[in-house]
């Protein structure tokens, strides 16, 4: 008996993520949405500049590669032109919360029925390790090597409070992938970004806290601790916008 | 068919939809807001969307998402918006995606003025996106030309694979003229397999990208593609002469100024200078070949541009030193007049009879 396999949603491609990178994690996650939700042939995704610009050949659906912080712009188009399709995003801190902020802002506002997934890890991960806008105050990074001190180089973005205020947000919610527990909340929301979206009821964005060991120079077990003891009282967890819970009301 | 009085930038919007184009993306500019508002009317009578996005570049994105499921997609835009959707532009040529993309061009650099110009010609030819890159660029010189010009563009970018650009001006977008949309003949076209719109799980996943992180299979793929335009450049050349058989002078330019040249050169036929007008139509394909043979009959070439002197690059390279190449032009959004070409004719003329 099979008890556990690689969803189908998944290439055989390796993940070419340093190890306690939690980005693999979240891929099956999002790989697992879609074989439950069995949409993987009606699926486009669109991927991201930063670590996670290969994921194009790790989802077995079709898959497009945008300019660096323009994903939703790129899925607006594939939604619009396609609306029978499910289309998300796969996006880190810099590139929706920095260059692509507008983008992101926008599909909001706009309501694009799309899904985005953002993997908030506070640090520009391909480059090595410069300031996100998320980095938190104090924290080092290459171009703040004294601690990010926010009367210098400003304060950190905390992106599902402000898409929250959005008419067109149907649903955000941040996750975290430092336990077990919060790894399966992670599941489901995802896979309830995607339900939302089969709903039509506008955007969802699942924020993922994230864990960078190699640029945060920590090991895979501290890069977790930090994560917890650190980056969650920051950025705290839980549903900020959930249109259907209105409903249910 | 009877035909209709229409701006230049109107025909755009509807030639597109009689090109079969139903998805428009793009941000207000002058002067080529007519093409969005004709649009932001007409799509919905025809189930298609036309989208105003939160900029040019969050345009040329939404364009290159639905390109890329394999859709027809037009933006169009000014000199400035052009430079913001450059990065995007690079990004469809280097993801082989087929769209078409207007520039109504206006005064630069920087915010410039909104009168018309043709300084956008090195960009559009030269440089529209960083990286080993080319668009075909097409430049109609009437309104009629606007309306067949840019069905036939729909066709070129998805024979070729490639993002195709209409150079017009502020003249050329917002002049009226009589215009029927029955002259384009629909090309055969390639089936577009590669498509990102769901694989339906009867094939593996395509991929739209244009990343390609090992040297040699960049330079590869850029090297196939440099093959595509130089069958672009074979087979889809376009340029109209006009009394340059016997000519003397022959002026070369696009668009609105070619039809200025061309009046200036009935009126020095008339004065007993032989000049002549060679248009291009295709700015990239250049006629650079046509040149060449000009250059073998003719004395002397006076390029003509609302510029500072761009396409005159192009005429040096392809005229190679056998006869002078002269250059006049008006920029900001001046426009020559007719009188003002006549004379620079006749003063190169004068000059070359005291030398002969």
């Amino acid at each position: 008996m099979i008890v556990f396999e690689k969803p189908h949603a998944l290439t055989d491609t390796p993940f070419h993520y340093c190890p306690g990178c939690t980005h693999g994690i979240v891929h099956r996650l999002v790989a697992e949405a879609i074989d439950e939700m069995g949409i993987e042939g009606q699926t486009i995704g669109v991927a991201p500049v930063g670590c996670s610009v290969f994921s194009y050949n790790y989802f077995n659906c079709d898959m497009i590669e945008a300019p660096h912080g323009r994903a939703p712009a790129v899925a607006t188009g594939v939604k619009r032109a396609r609306p029978d399709r499910f289309v998300f995003t796969y996006q880190g801190d810099g590139d929706l919360a920095a260059i692509g902020t507008a983008e992101t802002v926008h599909v909001g506002a706009r309501g694009e029925n799309i899904t985005i997934i953002f993997i908030n890890n506070a640090i520009y991960g391909m480059t090595g390790g410069q300031m996100a806008p998320t980095t938190l105050p104090g924290q080092v990074a290459t171009t703040t090597p004294y601690g990010r001190d926010p009367k210098i180089h400003g304060n950190p973005v905390r992106v599902c409070e402000m898409l929250s205020t959005l008419s067109g947000t149907a649903y955000a919610e941040r996750v975290s992938m430092d336990s077990v527990a919060h790894i399966k909340q992670a599941k489901r929301a995802i896979r309830k970004a995607f339900e939302v979206q089969k709903a039509g009821l506008g955007l969802s964005i699942v924020e993922v806290l994230s864990t960078c060991p190699t640029n945060w120079g920590k090991t895979p077990q501290e890069a977790l601790e930090w994560l917890k003891t650190d980056m969650i009282p920051y950025y705290p967890l839980g549903v900020y916008k959930d249109v259907t819970a209105k409903e249910a009301e | 068919m009877a035909k209709s009085l229409m701006k230049g930038n109107e025909v755009i919007a509807e030639a597109a939809i009689r090109a079969g184009c139903r998805l428009y993306f793009g941000y207000p500019i002058t002067p080529q807001t007519e093409i969005s508002e004709t649009l932001a009317k007409r799509m919905p009578k025809v189930d298609g969307l036309c989208l105003q996005a939160e900029s040019e570049i969050a345009a040329v994105n939404m364009v290159l998402g639905a390109a890329s499921t394999g859709a027809r997609v037009l933006t169009s835009s000014s000199s400035p918006g052009l430079s913001l959707k450059s990065e995007g532009i690079s990004y469809l040529v280097g993801s082989d995606l087929p769209c078409v993309i207007v520039n109504v061009q206006r005064g630069g650099p920087g915010l410039g003025g909104i009168q018309p110009s043709q300084a956008d010609y090195y960009q559009a030819t030269r440089a529209m996106g960083h990286g080993d890159m080319h668009l075909i660029v097409l430049a109609p010189a009437s309104v009629q030309e606007i309306g067949d010009m840019t069905q036939e563009a729909f066709d070129l970018a998805d024979q070729y694979r490639t993002p195709v650009m209409i150079l017009s001006d502020g003249a050329m977008g917002q002049m009226m003229e009589p215009v029927d949309f029955e002259g384009h003949t629909p090309r055969e076209l390639p089936e577009k397999d590669w498509a990102a719109c769901g694989t339906e799980g009867k094939r593996r996943h395509n991929i739209v990208n244009s990343l390609y992180i090992e040297p040699d299979v960049l330079e590869k793929i850029v090297k196939e593609r440099f093959e595509r335009y130089d069958a672009i450049a074979e087979n889809e050349v376009r340029y109209e002469d006009y009394l340059t058989d016997d000519a003397d002078i022959v002026l070369v330019a696009y668009g609105i100024t070619a039809r200025i040249a061309k009046s200036a050169v009935n009126a020095c036929r008339k004065a007993g200078i032989k000049a002549g007008l060679m248009r291009p139509i295709t700015l990239w394909p250049f006629p650079e070949k046509h040149l060449a043979e000009l250059a073998e009959k003719t004395r002397a070439f006076l390029t003509v541009e609302l510029s500072m002197g761009q396409m005159v690059d192009d005429v040096r390279l392809a005229v190679e030193h056998r006869v002078p190449v002269h250059f006049y032009g008006r920029t900001g959004g001046m426009m020559p007049s007719v009188d003002e070409v006549a004379a620079e004719i006749t003063k190169i003329y004068e000059s070359m009879k005291k030398e002969a």
